[in-house]
């Protein structure tokens, strides 16, 4: 994640090092210089054969966890009996959660169709292209647009009671106001990080935290009627 | 060391055999053509390319997280064909069949509980490798559409997930599936024409797992595969796995020409 900008230029002129050199001319004509000639290794046998060893390592793994741990099993289907509560597969459980708070046409088609679409399009946006911070360029516009819409969203998850959701929100957005007040001269490092990151690495973050913390309430922390239970006490 | 070198001129001789060359193209040889030609030759090792660049082989780089999905995704296979072999999908004796495996069959329950442990992982691992390689950047041009390949695998692993879900027919496959697919009906105007296609009912009956199994042991493994196969090939063709500063941006910017002064 801290990997260094790709358009960083200049870096090696040792006409020794790198004889095949191409010049990218761009907008303010500063010249970049790219290395062609980069170390490879042989995909049989050098690369094969660690995606082997990781692939066995992994079995190795998972043959442990089916020895130690049986898979569950119920008793017979019975559609006369509802279990409470009925419980969707694991990675289903951040929609069941949210299917508490909004009708089914909202949490169970708009949000995952929109989640899903927003997938496919991230690579067609230029957004993420230049990696740059977000609020280094045009930054009045954008502090006052991430406020309006941080507040908005809030306020929105507050209206439905949405506190599982409204957490994760509130932990990045508290993230994203350090990035509005850090700089890539900051003195700390996580803090020029932050302030590194571009607007679909924030989205995407935020996804991630809510799709981890509304998958881990839906799975642990709701029992009958989808109350709220603590998964130590039984 | 006696004993590596040992091996591989053993192996070095059995590649050198008639029969070996008659089955795989490449020919004998460790050099650097030949071994190109061990991948470039073979019908599944051509969709990879034949050089790699060495930082990629990093730990730190991919985590592994692609090979490990396709690694769960073998062992799905391979255990999921000796599961079919004990198991009828029909009510109620699929659930007796589950029975069977767990209490009779040998090995049974270990095939389970390897089968549903695996696919466990294969959804987390599939989640993961799709944000390892967001934070990596590595979706951009020219992998835009390796992306979207990879969101329909995602997608495809969910469906397999679930369809599979069904199919031991206890109390946790019946309602986790009834729960899932009532969400299919809340889609406007045709919700219920689609919930009643899923499970051939208005419910989970007997249609339904006759449907999620034909979907679960042979439609979307075969789908799975045809793209798991074009999202390895198109690795090579958009022009390897995803190294920071390996190729020119074609995108102006501004940081540029301060990074540029910087170093002059």
């Amino acid at each position: 994640m801290s990997d260094p900008k790709d358009f960083i230029a200049g870096m090696d002129s040792n006409a020794r090092k790198s004889p095949t050199r191409v010049v990218f001319v761009t907008r303010r004509t500063s010249a970049q210089v790219k290395v062609t000639d980069e170390d490879q290794v042989q995909t049989y046998p050098e690369v094969l054969f660690r995606a082997v060893v990781a692939i066995e390592v992994l079995a190795i793994a998972l043959v442990g966890v089916a020895l130690l741990f049986n898979a569950p099993l119920e008793g017979i289907a019975d559609p006369s009996h509802t279990p409470n509560p009925a419980k969707a597969p694991w990675y289903f459980l951040g929609l069941q959660e949210m299917l508490h708070y909004f009708p089914p046409v909202v949490a169970g088609v708009l949000v995952p169709g929109l989640v899903v679409m927003a997938l496919i399009v991230i690579p067609y946006f230029n957004i993420n292209i230049e990696a740059e911070g977000l609020f280094l360029k045009d930054r009045k516009r954008r502090v006052l647009i991430f406020y309006l819409g941080a507040a908005a969203l809030s306020v929105f998850l507050l209206v439905f009671d949405v506190y599982v959701a409204l957490l994760p929100t509130l932990i990045v957005a508290g993230f994203m106001i350090l990035a509005v007040e850090s700089s890539p001269q900051s003195t700390s490092a996580f803090r020029r990080y932050l302030a590194g990151r571009p607007l679909s690495y924030w989205i995407m973050t935020w996804f991630l935290f809510e799709l981890v913390v509304l998958t881990a309430v839906g799975t642990f922390f709701r029992g009958p009627g989808w109350s709220w239970v603590l998964p130590w006490r039984s | 060391m006696s004993v590596a070198k040992t091996i591989t001129s053993y192996f070095e001789e059995l590649r050198g055999t008639r029969i070996w060359r008659s089955v795989f193209r490449s020919g004998t040889g460790s050099s650097t053509l030949h071994r190109a030609l061990a991948v470039q030759q073979n019908v599944f090792l051509h969709l990879f390319s034949t050089k790699v660049r060495t930082r990629m082989l990093s730990f730190s780089a991919t985590w592994y997280l692609g090979t490990l999905t396709f690694g769960t995704f073998l062992i799905l296979v391979g255990t999921g064909i000796p599961l079919m072999f004990y198991y009828h999908p029909s009510v109620p004796q699929a659930y007796a069949d589950t029975k069977d495996l767990q209490f009779v069959v040998s090995s049974g329950l270990f095939l389970r509980n390897l089968h549903r442990w695996s696919a466990h992982a294969m959804v987390f691992l599939v989640f993961a490798h799709m944000f390892k390689v967001f934070y990596r950047g590595a979706y951009r041009a020219p992998r835009e559409f390796n992306w979207v390949i990879g969101v329909i695998l995602l997608l495809i692993t969910l469906f397999l997930s679930y369809t599979g879900y069904l199919l031991p027919w206890d109390q946790l496959a019946f309602w986790a599936i009834t729960v899932g697919s009532n969400i299919a009906s809340a889609v406007p105007v045709m919700g219920n024409k689609i919930h009643f296609l899923m499970l051939g009912g208005n419910m989970v009956n007997a249609n339904a797992l006759l449907r999620f199994y034909v979907l679960h042991c042979m439609i979307l493994p075969l789908v799975a595969i045809l793209f798991v196969a074009i999202h390895f090939w198109r690795i090579r063709k958009d022009g390897g796995l995803y190294a920071h500063q390996s190729e020119p941006k074609t995108v102006a910017t501004n940081a540029v020409p301060a990074a540029a002064k910087g170093v002059q």
